[in-house]
């Protein structure tokens, strides 16, 4: 026992180890955003925000980034909502119609957990080839595409997880009541409502900040996106072109537009939480 | 009851059909890439393609282990920074935090998890670049311009927290506590008890945690892209530029066009970080599923 001095400083070390590892890596958060703030403050306007750019935007001139503000918000709107008509069904299907345990449920799952972890820029570059292979240019729809493809695991995978925690009693019930499959699936939704929003909210998230898969099949406009075969800005685009420009400046607006992009993440990322903690009281 | 019966196959399927759709696009994506890849392999051999040293598309020179090495070593210093940290802070919020402050931690990782790569870019080129010119380099007696796989490795390495972190966490919360009050009354420190037994027990979980964060790293585009320097040439040290895969990808994709190969070549390199990053998904995958099964 002579060396229990020892085992108890050697615990208090890891103590102190393991809390400084807890806060630089919480810290680290707080850096991102803060240095985010910091230096997109002095440079946010309404100008920025609510006006497409004009003439000699790109040397410093008038105008701002509401056509990378609505591009991203068209894309990243169509897409979730594509991801998530097709994403529910499937959803659905894996846990109501297919057997608990068998091979087609858990291979579908794992491989929408290996989806799930694939790159955007893989993504890009094969949908980038298929429009060069059917001659489509680079548009607002090769955009909607590709990121559909990237957000339908995370609508899947999400309500799938939401599923799993319904009480095998209420599917019981309503089937001892004599509805079909689908109208259990029907009552299930209802029960869920909430954690589908968070589905939807995780879904639009991605969606919004991706830049690789946009990068390669969106393109970039200054005009404001009118028609869906037409390249748009989008918001992440428009931070990094401006961000390697040589000019103050426009480099200036691209930490406006990081700071405007943060807010809307930040947003998304609050609302999720509030409905996932709805969802845990929610009962029907 | 004949119509609600019809609505129900109806619904049947079609979700059985978009399911069996969008689980195609896995093959599809295999079969696209390996045909547009396939006019570089016909011409030039794999092993040549990977240990080639020269990258100059224009003399048809395809070498890829520039982008291979840059790729290793930005994952490799973010995980020498993340392994650890992610290891140490995942147990103390299992085993010694409060409840209360496990709450309000793991939540902030859904933050860092939901904030879009270029915005991590935008603070490697604000905060890792300069800090790196700056301070870090100066101490090894370097001059640089802090553009280098040391940036991308941080940045990266800050990337990957949420993902090791709540799967540590869930990992470690499956320990059964007999195990540890096991131990714990045969007089071992609470520490002793981590080590020996909870980690101990933990490997496989852990593991798998930290491979998928490596997958992550290695597919990780744009946030490495704007803090790498991207010169192709092979990195001799933590303060030399790099030029990832993905980054290769999307760099090149607007102008391959003209020059023949070039096409083929970058198919190849989506090809291979498909491939990587497919297979180290399903392994650690499977591990976690098999564990989530025994818990």
């Amino acid at each position: 026992m002579s060396n229990i001095n020892r085992r108890l400083r050697s615990e208090k070390i890891a103590k102190i180890l393991m809390q400084i590892s807890g806060i630089s890596i919480t810290g680290s958060l707080f850096l991102i955003i803060g240095i985010i703030l910091y230096k997109g403050l002095p440079y946010i306007s309404w100008e920025m925000i609510s006006q497409s750019p004009q003439g000699g935007f790109y040397i410093g001139k008038g105008g701002g980034i509401f056509n990378a503000i609505l591009g991203s918000l068209y894309l990243a709107g169509l897409s979730t909502v594509l991801a998530t008509i097709v994403g529910i069904p499937i959803a659905l299907y894996l846990n109501m119609y297919v057997k608990k345990g068998s091979f087609l449920e858990k291979s579908s799952k794992l491989l929408f957990d290996v989806l799930f972890g694939i790159p955007s820029i893989v993504y890009g570059a094969i949908a980038f080839s298929i429009m060069v292979w059917l001659g489509i240019r680079a548009s607002l729809l090769g955009g909607v595409i590709t990121i559909t493809l990237l957000t339908i695991p995370i609508v899947v995978r999400t309500l799938d997880e939401l599923l799993k925690t319904i009480p095998i009693d209420l599917k019981n019930v309503t089937k001892s009541l004599g509805a079909t499959t689908w109208e259990t699936a029907k009552v299930l939704l209802k029960y869920i409502k909430p954690g589908i929003f968070t589905a939807i909210l995780l879904a639009f998230g991605r969606a919004i900040g991706d830049v690789a898969g946009v990068l390669l099949t969106t393109g970039f406009s200054d005009n404001l996106p009118k028609y869906i075969d037409e390249p748009a800005a989008t918001l992440p685009l428009a931070i990094f072109f401006q961000l390697s420009s040589p000019i103050p400046e426009v480099q200036g607006r691209a930490y406006a537009s990081a700071l405007v992009l943060t807010l809307i993440i930040l947003i998304i990322v609050i609302c999720t939480h509030i409905l996932a903690s709805k969802q845990k009281k929610h009962k029907i | 009851m004949k119509l609600r019966l019809l609505k129900d196959s109806i619904a049947k399927n079609l979700s059985r059909s978009l399911l069996i759709i969008s689980l195609s696009v896995v093959v599809l994506i295999i079969i696209g890439l390996a045909l547009k890849a396939s006019p570089l392999l016909d011409s030039v051999n794999l092993f040549s393609i990977l240990t080639e040293k020269v990258w100059s598309p224009q003399k048809g020179n395809f070498g890829f282990l520039p982008f291979i090495m840059g790729t290793l070593w930005v994952t490799f210093i973010s995980l020498i920074i993340s392994v650890p940290l992610c290891i140490l802070a995942a147990t103390y919020l299992v085993e010694y935090a409060s409840d209360r402050l496990r709450k309000s931690v793991l939540p902030l990782m859904n933050v860092l998890a939901a904030i879009p790569p270029v915005l991590y870019g935008v603070w490697g080129v604000l905060f890792v670049v300069p800090l790196i010119s700056e301070w870090i380099a100066p101490i090894f007696n370097v001059s640089t311009t802090g553009y280098s796989v040391l940036a991308g490795g941080i940045v990266l390495a800050v990337m990957i927290f949420p993902i090791m972190i709540s799967i540590m966490v869930e990992v470690l919360k499956t320990i059964p506590n007999e195990l540890k009050a096991a131990s714990l009354s045969l007089g071992a420190t609470k520490w002793e008890t981590i080590q020996k037994v909870v980690l101990r027990k933990a490997k496989p979980g852990i593991i798998a945690a930290i491979v998928l964060a490596v997958s992550r790293a290695f597919g990780e585009t744009v946030a490495v892209l704007m803090v790498c320097g991207n010169i192709p040439k092979v990195p001799q040290s933590l303060f030399d530029a790099g030029y990832p895969i993905p980054a290769l990808i999307a760099n090149n994709f607007g102008e391959m066009m003209s020059i023949p190969l070039y096409d083929a070549a970058l198919m190849f390199a989506a090809l291979l970080l498909f491939v990587i990053i497919f297979g180290f998904n399903l392994i650690s995958r499977i591990i976690l599923n098999r564990l989530e099964e025994h818990a």
